[in-house]
């Protein structure tokens, strides 16, 4: 850490950290709730639950984000933050608002567009949010060095607020509204997010490896290229079935078989910045999460989201747990994984210590890998199971489910080892202060 | 390879190639936002109990377990062509007190059942979601879903 006003980002991460655990703790009772329906039914029944789920999880990796540009910009522009202050008061409003949706939702009072449930004030703060964060980084950014990782971080940080309005659009026709919906959904974690994703990932490969930042920043002009040129009308796919016209089942289907390219490309980039890297770094843990990150946003994203994208397949699996296994490890390998390699990273150096928790930290990233991989599987068996029974030979929803049971337990197990990968990332990160295994006696020469 | 492929000339590849699709999006878009108001939902005009029944919908976050044409939680049913499965798409009445008697019979509190939660609604609302959702089911959804499980 070079400059005093990137400590702003400690405090963005430990908040992202706190909404991480209750995220995991909430699909953790989701998922026990399959499979004993009875579980608090009256009290805090199934929808609650998920949109504390999805909603702590959309809330917690923007924090992430947020922390994650505070931290790098000053860095890459070679300057103090505009305004730690403003900073501070951007966490501020959004912490409120996040509580206050929270409570809200306890109380039975949302919205009813799916992620969009927040209440309208709750939005409006967001909004507001918003508005300071881009203010005060841009200033930064704008005063001082460019680069390419600050230039496409803000581009998509911009065009991810600006998505925002959309929030605020719901014409009373439900297929408007659907159609308007994915311009958020969509264009945010298949279009903006992406550029985010390759910044932060472009920032960590130059520290972890040491690669010369001409090399790296190519590579990431390219990487977002494919993304946006895939991902823009790769929206398409969500417009087979839902009142558009015909001619999307071809534009979805050949533009999101595209979106697999770049997050080959974004593993592959990572890979070969290791390769080619003479920087050996000690802090161990950033650089599996971030070689985990592209190498499993490569299957949830793209192999995953392949599996069902096109409109001849979509049809039949359009809406069962095929989609549901490939949102879970989708979001974990490009997201959740890369926001907590960002963290293993620039924690030690916020609270100026050593990389001091590799051996936990590691061992929290198979755990949550290792669970996150086993859920999907099982999802996969029971969204074809489903596909098969209810879209083919067209028995109703419930029989099929009923019959699906096993398949849920074993959901359900992974969703454990998920859980305690998860508190144990967060106790390494948070408690823990020396290393738990003694290192061997060869030296590592120090990186950055 | 390098000289050629500079880091400049793949800025400009990405800005320019980016425009260009959102370009094409923006009008694609334009093309569907008509193509849905003068075509696929044109099948029976959007009312006031129309309206109202969204907002019911969306008031107690129905989405959050049943499916709307495929799109919410996989938790319970598709709903997009529900009254399709019941046979009362073209009797509003009909719709109105099937949807009415199942939805007071909830929670079922039957054990090992999913469960559903009892909602507070008016008669008005619970016509005006019977009819929303029957307006939801005359869209033109490109024959999905491919039978009437849903």
């Amino acid at each position: 850490m070079k400059y005093q006003s990137q400590s702003v980002a400690k405090y963005y991460f430990l908040a992202a950290a706190a909404l991480f655990g209750i995220q995991v703790l909430g699909g953790l009772l989701a998922g026990w709730i399959y499979i004993s329906p009875n579980t608090l039914s009256e009290i805090l029944p199934f929808n609650v639950v998920r949109m504390i789920h999805t909603n702590a999880l959309i809330v917690w990796l923007l924090l992430g984000f947020f922390g994650a540009a505070y931290y790098l910009v000053p860095e890459e522009a070679e300057r103090e933050l505009f305004s730690p202050k403003l900073a501070y008061i951007q966490l501020i409003i959004l912490l409120v608002g996040t509580l206050g949706a929270v409570g809200s939702y306890l109380v039975g009072i949302h919205g009813g567009r799916e992620f969009l449930e927040q209440p309208l004030w709750v939005k409006f703060g967001i909004l507001v949010a918003a508005v300071i964060f881009l203010v005060n980084i841009s200033l930064t950014a704008l005063a001082g060095r460019k680069t390419a990782i600050t230039n496409i971080l803000l581009m998509g940080l911009w065009l991810l607020c600006l998505l925002w309005v959309f929030a605020f659009i719901n014409p009373v026709n439900l297929s408007l509204d659907k159609m308007y919906w994915w311009m958020v959904v969509h264009l945010w974690v298949e279009a903006t997010w992406e550029l985010v994703m390759a910044a932060i990932l472009g920032f960590l490969m130059l520290k972890l490896t040491g690669v010369d930042r001409e090399v790296v920043e190519k590579w990431l002009y390219v990487i977002v290229a494919l993304a946006l040129f895939s991902g823009i009308l790769g929206t398409g796919h969500h417009f087979y079935w839902i009142g558009t016209p015909g001619y999307w089942q071809w534009i979805g289907s050949i533009f999101s078989t595209l979106e697999v390219i770049p997050f080959f490309a974004m593993m592959t980039f990572a890979f070969v910045m290791v390769w080619k890297g003479r920087k050996n770094h000690p802090n161990r843990a950033a650089l599996l999460w971030s070689l985990g990150s592209s190498t499993v946003a490569f299957f949830g994203a793209g192999v995953w989201g392949f599996l069902h994208t096109l409109h001849g397949v979509n049809y039949y699996t359009h809406g069962t747990q095929i989609t549901a296994a490939h949102g879970h490890l989708a979001f974990y390998g490009a997201y959740v994984a890369l926001n907590l390699g960002m963290f293993t990273y620039a924690m030690p150096q916020l609270l100026k210590r050593a990389p001091y928790n590799q051996v936990l930290n590691m061992a929290s990233f198979w755990l949550m890998t290792g669970g996150m991989a086993f859920m999907t599987f099982t999802l996969t068996f029971a969204g074809t199971i489903q596909t098969h029974m209810q879209r083919i030979l067209g028995e109703y929803y419930m029989d099929v489910q009923d019959q699906l049971d096993l398949f849920y337990i074993m959901r359900f197990g992974s969703g454990v080892a998920v859980v305690l990968g998860a508190l144990l990332f967060l106790y390494s990160m948070t408690v823990v202060r020396r290393e738990v295994v003694k290192p061997g006696p060869a030296a590592v020469p120090a990186g950055e | 390879m390098s000289e050629i492929f500079t880091k400049s000339r793949a800025r400009n590849v990405f800005y320019g190639g980016s425009l260009f699709f959102v370009v094409v999006f923006v009008a694609l878009t334009a093309q569907s936002h008509r193509y849905i108001v003068k075509t696929s939902t044109a099948g029976a005009p959007i009312t006031e109990e129309i309206k109202l029944g969204k907002e019911v919908w969306e008031r107690h976050s129905c989405i959050n377990c049943h499916t709307l044409h495929g799109e919410g939680a996989y938790f319970a049913p598709e709903v997009g062509n529900v009254m399709t499965r019941w046979g009362v798409i073209e009797d509003p009445e009909m719709a109105y007190e099937v949807l009415k008697g199942w939805m007071e019979a909830q929670p079922s509190g039957i054990e090992g059942r999913r469960q559903m939660p009892h909602f507070e609604i008016t008669e008005e609302e619970m016509r005006g979601l019977a009819e929303f959702l029957r307006w939801a089911d005359q869209t033109n959804t490109q024959n999905w879903p491919p039978n009437d499980a849903g």
